[in-house]
C-alpha cells in the first residue's frame, strides 16, 4: 500500500481545529480497522484522532506531520471501544459484605425512580481494570432491588472524566423474569397485573404538571410514576429482564397497547424460540451468550446457541452482562462465534448494538468521522481470548495500561525479601 | 478407594486372639469380644466404563499434560488405556475406528478439582441446595456424595468442555464442610455408578469470610481468629480420637478385652486426614489466611493437599512452593467479596512461576466448561508480564496437576501408555476461544461426540422439557 503524503489531511485537520481543544492529536497507522460502519474492515488504514473525536479514516498508511503522535498499528486489529451492555459500574466496588452497595437497594420507596447518574463514582478501581482490556463505556444501573423496577440506569464513559455521565437517566430498567415475580407477592398473575397498571398510570400521569400539593391516587408513588413518563412516551428504552418464550410473547403483545415501548430484552435465554417475532418487534436483546443450563423452570430451553439462533432471525444482540468482569464480554462474544454466530455479528454485539439499544450510535460505537473517539487497538482478534489491547483511547486521549491489579502484579513480580513487601513500590 | 471389606476382619481378629490363647499366660483366659474395625469404604464405587473399541487417533498434535508438544502424531486407545503415542502404531482391524486428526488436537482430558456440580444441581432450586451443611462450623461427617444428584444438567455440559472427571466439594460456610467426592464424568442412576475408582477422599475446610459470615451471629466463628481456634479444636479432638483408637487395638493385640471407642462420625473423617488417607482441601483467598493454615498443617502434622481459589497466592507463591501445597485457582475472578479484591490475572504463572503447583479451577457450572479457556488467559496475561511458560506447560494447569493433587495421577491426567485412555480431541488449538471438544473419551468410551447429537447425554431432568436433545 503506497503512503500518502497527506496535505489534504492537513487543510481538513486545520479546518476542524477548535482553539480551546489541548487533546493530543492521534494517528493510529496501518492496523486492519473494524470501522463497524459501511466502509466495513479496512486493512493498512489510517485513523486519526483529534480534539476527542474521531476526524478521519482513510483506506490507506498515510504520514502525518509533526503535529500528530503516530501509533503503529501494523499487524494489529483496531476496533471502536465496547460497550458494555448491562453493569453496574462505578456503583460497586464489592458486592458482599463490604459495606455500601449502591448497586443494591432495599427498603426504599424509590423503585422506577432510582437514577444510577447520581450514584456513580469515577475513582471506582473497576473503570480501569475494565478499560485497559477494551471497555471504554458501559450501560450502568443499579441491579438489586425488592421491586421490579431497578430505576433508570446511566451510560458512562470510562475515560478520565470527573463527570463520567455520558447520559443519565438513559433507560429503565425492570425484572419480568421468575424474580420479578416472586417480588410481585409470588406469581405472574400478579406481576403483569401490577406492571399493566404502572404502564396505565404513566400514561394518565403524562398531562399531569406535579407539584407536592398535586393530588394523586395512583398505586405508584408521584416519584415513580414520574420516572415512567418517558418509558411510556417512548424516549426512554425500556430494559427488561426476561427469560421463558411465554413472557416474551406477553411482552411483544403489550407493546400493541402500549405502542411508543421501546423494548429491549435482557438475559432471554428462551428468545431463539421467539426470534421471528422479535425480529418483527423490533426488539433488541441483550444476553449472556454463555448461559446454557436451566437455572430456573424458565430457562429450560437455554442453549448455547441463542446468539447465533436471534441473529439468523434478524435481531439486534449485545452482549456484555456483568459488572466487576465486564471486561470478558469479548471472550462471551468469542464463544457466542464458536456456537454459530458470525463473527461481525460478535463484534457488533459489542459495540453498535449497545450502543444503538442506547440511543448513543451517532455518539460511539463505531469508527468514523465526528464520533467520540474511544478506540482500542489489540494484538490481534479482541474475541480471542489470548489477545488484549496495546493501547486504548478514550474521548481522544490514550489511558495508560495501568490498574490497581496490575500495580499488584508488579509490586509482586519483584518482590525484594530484604525489606517487608510495604516498602517496594511497583 | 479401594474395596476392602472390613466386616471381614472380625473373624480374622478372632483367628489372632485365639493364637495367643495357644501361647499361654494369664491374659490368655479373658475371651475377648469380636475387634471392630472401620470399615473405611461404605459406599464403594460401583462405576462401570462404556464399552470401547480399539480407536487409532491419526496426524493429530498432542499437548500431553507433562509439559510436552508432540506434533503430527498417532495415539492408540486399547481396553480402555493410552496402548501407544508414537508415528508407526499399528491399525485397528476395523477402519471405522480410525480417527483422522489432522489439524486437530488431542489432549487428556481435563480434570476440575472444585466442582459443586449434582450438589448445587441446576435448576437451582432450595430443593436442590444440597451443598452446605451449616448447621455448626464444623461437619466433618457429612460426604458430598451423599447429596450429590447425578441428573444435574451440568454434567453433560462439562463434558462437551472436554472435562472428563472432578472433584465435588460441599460448599465453604463451614470451618471444615465434609468430604469431597472425585467421579467420572459420566452420570448414571446411582451416586457410586460415578465414583472415580481407587480416588482417595478430599476433605473440603474454608478460611476467612464464610465461616465467619455464617457463624458470625449463631454462637461462632465470628472472626478469623475464631476460625483458626475452631480448626485447632478439631484437630486436637481428632488426635485424642486416634489415640483413643490406638489404645483400643493395642489393648485388644496384648489380648485383652478392651472396649471400642464411640464412633464419631466427624472425628473419622479428620483422623482420616491425620493418617494421610484423606487430602486436605482448602478454600482460602487471602496470602496470610493461607499462611496460618500452613502452621495449623504443621502443628497437626497432616498435608494441605491445596489452597482453592488461593487468590492471592502470587503474593506468597514461594512460600507455596516450599510446603508442596497446590493453588487451584480463577484465570480473573476477583472482587465480590473483600478477601477476593486482590485478584490479579496473573495469579496462576505466577504461582507456577515460583515452582509450586498450579491448577486451574473452576467452581462454577459455567466455567468448568471453558477451563481451557481460563488457561489461556492465564497463560497470555502472564506472557505479557514477562513470564514465559508454553501452551504446552500451560496444559499441565488442567490435567496432570489436578490429577496429582486428587491422588489420581496414576491413573490419568497425562497421555503416558497406561494411563486411562480419558481424553478429548479438540476442533483446533486449545488456546483457542473457537476450538471446541470434538470428541470426549472416558476410559476409551466415546463419552461426547459433538458432531454426532446421538452420543449427546439427556438427563432425567430434561426429558419432555422444553429443547430436549438440543445443542446445549
Amino acid at each position: 500500500m503506497s503512503k500518502l503524503t497527506l496535505t489534504a489531511i492537513a487543510t481538513i485537520t486545520a479546518l476542524t481545529f477548535s482553539a480551546g481543544a489541548q487533546a493530543e492529536k492521534i494517528a493510529i497507522i496501518g492496523g486492519t480497522v473494524h470501522t463497524m460502519t459501511e466502509q466495513g474492515a479496512i486493512e493498512n488504514a489510517t485513523v486519526l484522532i483529534e480534539d476527542g473525536k474521531i476526524s478521519k479514516v482513510i483506506s490507506q498508511e498515510v504520514s502525518t506531520d509533526a503535529s500528530y503522535r503516530v501509533i503503529d498499528a501494523k499487524g494489529k486489529v483496531v476496533t471502536p471501544g465496547f460497550i458494555g451492555a448491562f453493569t453496574s459500574l462505578g456503583l460497586v466496588e464489592v458486592s458482599s459484605w463490604a459495606g455500601t452497595n449502591d448497586a443494591s437497594v432495599a427498603k426504599s420507596k424509590l423503585h422506577a425512580a432510582l437514577d444510577a447518574s447520581l450514584a456513580v463514582n469515577p475513582d471506582s478501581t473497576l473503570i480501569n481494570i475494565s478499560r485497559i482490556e477494551g471497555i471504554t463505556s458501559a450501560a450502568t444501573s443499579v441491579g438489586n432491588t425488592d421491586s421490579i423496577y431497578k430505576g433508570r440506569g446511566a451510560v458512562i464513559t470510562l475515560g478520565d472524566d470527573a463527570d463520567p455521565v455520558m447520559k443519565k437517566r438513559a433507560f429503565m430498567s425492570i425484572d419480568l423474569s421468575n424474580s420479578g415475580a416472586d417480588v410481585s407477592g409470588g406469581s405472574r398473575a400478579a406481576l403483569w397485573v401490577d406492571f399493566r397498571n404502572a404502564l396505565n398510570e404513566a400514561i394518565y400521569a403524562q398531562s399531569i404538571n406535579f407539584t407536592p400539593q398535586t393530588e394523586w391516587h395512583g398505586t405508584l408513588s408521584k416519584a415513580n410514576v414520574q420516572a415512567l413518563i418517558p418509558v411510556v412516551k417512548g424516549e426512554m428504552p425500556l430494559l427488561v429482564q426476561i427469560h421463558r418464550a411465554s413472557d416474551i410473547r406477553r411482552i411483544i403483545k403489550m407493546t400493541d397497547n402500549f405502542k411508543r415501548l421501546n423494548v429491549t430484552l435482557v438475559g432471554a435465554s428462551e428468545a431463539w424460540r421467539v426470534a421471528d417475532e422479535i425480529a418483527a418487534a423490533g426488539m433488541s436483546v441483550i444476553l449472556n451468550p454463555e448461559s446454557n443450563l436451566p437455572y430456573t423452570f424458565e430457562q429450560n430451553g437455554a442453549t448455547l446457541a441463542n446468539a447465533a439462533r436471534l441473529n439468523d432471525a434478524g435481531v439486534n444482540i449485545a452482549i456484555g452482562m456483568n459488572t466487576h468482569n465486564i471486561r470478558l464480554a469479548p471472550q462471551h462474544a468469542g464463544n457466542a462465534v464458536a456456537n454459530g454466530l458470525p463473527w461481525q455479528a460478535g463484534l457488533a454485539s459489542l459495540t453498535t448494538a449497545p450502543a444503538k439499544i442506547y440511543g448513543i450510535d451517532k455518539q460511539v460505537g463505531s469508527i468514523k468521522a465526528g464520533m467520540q473517539a474511544d478506540v482500542v487497538i489489540w494484538s490481534g482478534d479482541p474475541l480471542e481470548v489470548m489477545h488484549a489491547p496495546t493501547n486504548v483511547i478514550i474521548n481522544g486521549e490514550e489511558v495508560p495500561l495501568e490498574s490497581r491489579q496490575t500495580k499488584l502484579r508488579d509490586r509482586y513480580l519483584k518482590i525484594d525479601n530484604e525489606k517487608p513487601q510495604q516498602y517496594t513500590r511497583p | 478407594m479401594k474395596t476392602l471389606n472390613k466386616v471381614l476382619l472380625t473373624g480374622f481378629s478372632l483367628v489372632a486372639a485365639a493364637t495367643l490363647v495357644g501361647c499361654g499366660g494369664d491374659k490368655a483366659k479373658t475371651a475377648q469380644s469380636p475387634f471392630v474395625e472401620i470399615n473405611k469404604d461404605p459406599f464403594p464405587s460401583t462405576y462401570k466404563a462404556l464399552t470401547s473399541v480399539p480407536t487409532l487417533i491419526k496426524n493429530v498434535n498432542v499437548y500431553d499434560g507433562l509439559g510436552n508438544l508432540i506434533e503430527n502424531t498417532s495415539v492408540l486407545l486399547e481396553n480402555g488405556k493410552i496402548k501407544a503415542v508414537g508415528n508407526k502404531l499399528p491399525t485397528p482391524a476395523d477402519d471405522a475406528n480410525v480417527i483422522d486428526g489432522k489439524g486437530k488436537w488431542l489432549t487428556p482430558g481435563i480434570i476440575d478439582v472444585h466442582s459443586h456440580l449434582g450438589v448445587y444441581a441446576t435448576p437451582d432450586t432450595g430443593s436442590h441446595a444440597d451443598g452446605n451443611e451449616m448447621v455448626k462450623p464444623v461437619t466433618a461427617a457429612v460426604w458430598a456424595e451423599h447429596s450429590l444428584w447425578p441428573q444435574d444438567p451440568g454434567f453433560r455440559r462439562a463434558l462437551a468442555g472436554g472435562v472428563t472427571a472432578m472433584q465435588i466439594l460441599p460448599g465453604s460456610g463451614n470451618l471444615i464442610g465434609g468430604r469431597g467426592v472425585t467421579v467420572k464424568n459420566l452420570p448414571n442412576r446411582v451416586i457410586q455408578d460415578m465414583k472415580f475408582p481407587d480416588a482417595p477422599y478430599g476433605m473440603k475446610m474454608a478460611c476467612g469470610e464464610n465461616p465467619k459470615r455464617v457463624y458470625g451471629k449463631k454462637g461462632g466463628p465470628m472472626t478469623r481468629m475464631g476460625n483458626v481456634a475452631g480448626y485447632r479444636q478439631a484437630w486436637a479432638d481428632a488426635q485424642n480420637y486416634q489415640r483413643s483408637w490406638d489404645k483400643y487395638k493395642k489393648d485388644y493385640d496384648a489380648g485383652k478385652d478392651a472396649k471400642a471407642p464411640k464412633r464419631d462420625l466427624n472425628l473419622d473423617t479428620l483422623a482420616g486426614v491425620l493418617r494421610g488417607d484423606i487430602l486436605v482441601h482448602m478454600h482460602c483467598y487471602r496470602a496470610d489466611d493461607m499462611g496460618s493454615m500452613m502452621d495449623v498443617m504443621k502443628e497437626f502434622n497432616y498435608q494441605i493437599a491445596s489452597f482453592q481459589h488461593a487468590v492471592e497466592a502470587y503474593k506468597i507463591a514461594d512460600k507455596l512452593a516450599e510446603n508442596n501445597v497446590c493453588s487451584a485457582m480463577w484465570a480473573d475472578w476477583w472482587g465480590f467479596k473483600m478477601e477476593a479484591y486482590d485478584g490479579i490475572r496473573e495469579n496462576i504463572p505466577m504461582v507456577a512461576n515460583a515452582k509450586a503447583c498450579a491448577i486451574v479451577h473452576s467452581d462454577s457450572d459455567q466455567g468448568i466448561q471453558r477451563l481451557n479457556q481460563e488457561a489461556a488467559k492465564a497463560l497470555s496475561d502472564g506472557q505479557r508480564a514477562g513470564i514465559n511458560f508454553s501452551k504446552a506447560d500451560a496444559w499441565t494447569w488442567l490435567t496432570a496437576n489436578p490429577a496429582k493433587s486428587l491422588g489420581i495421577f496414576d491413573q490419568t491426567g497425562s497421555i503416558e501408555m497406561g494411563k486411562n485412555a480419558d481424553i478429548v480431541i479438540w476442533s483446533a488449538e486449545p488456546f483457542s476461544t473457537y476450538s471446541q471438544a470434538e470428541m470426549v473419551f472416558i476410559d476409551g468410551g466415546v463419552a461426547f461426540d459433538r458432531n454426532k447429537p446421538e452420543t449427546w447425554a439427556v438427563s432425567d431432568y430434561e426429558l419432555g422439557q422444553v429443547a430436549e436433545g438440543d445443542r446445549k
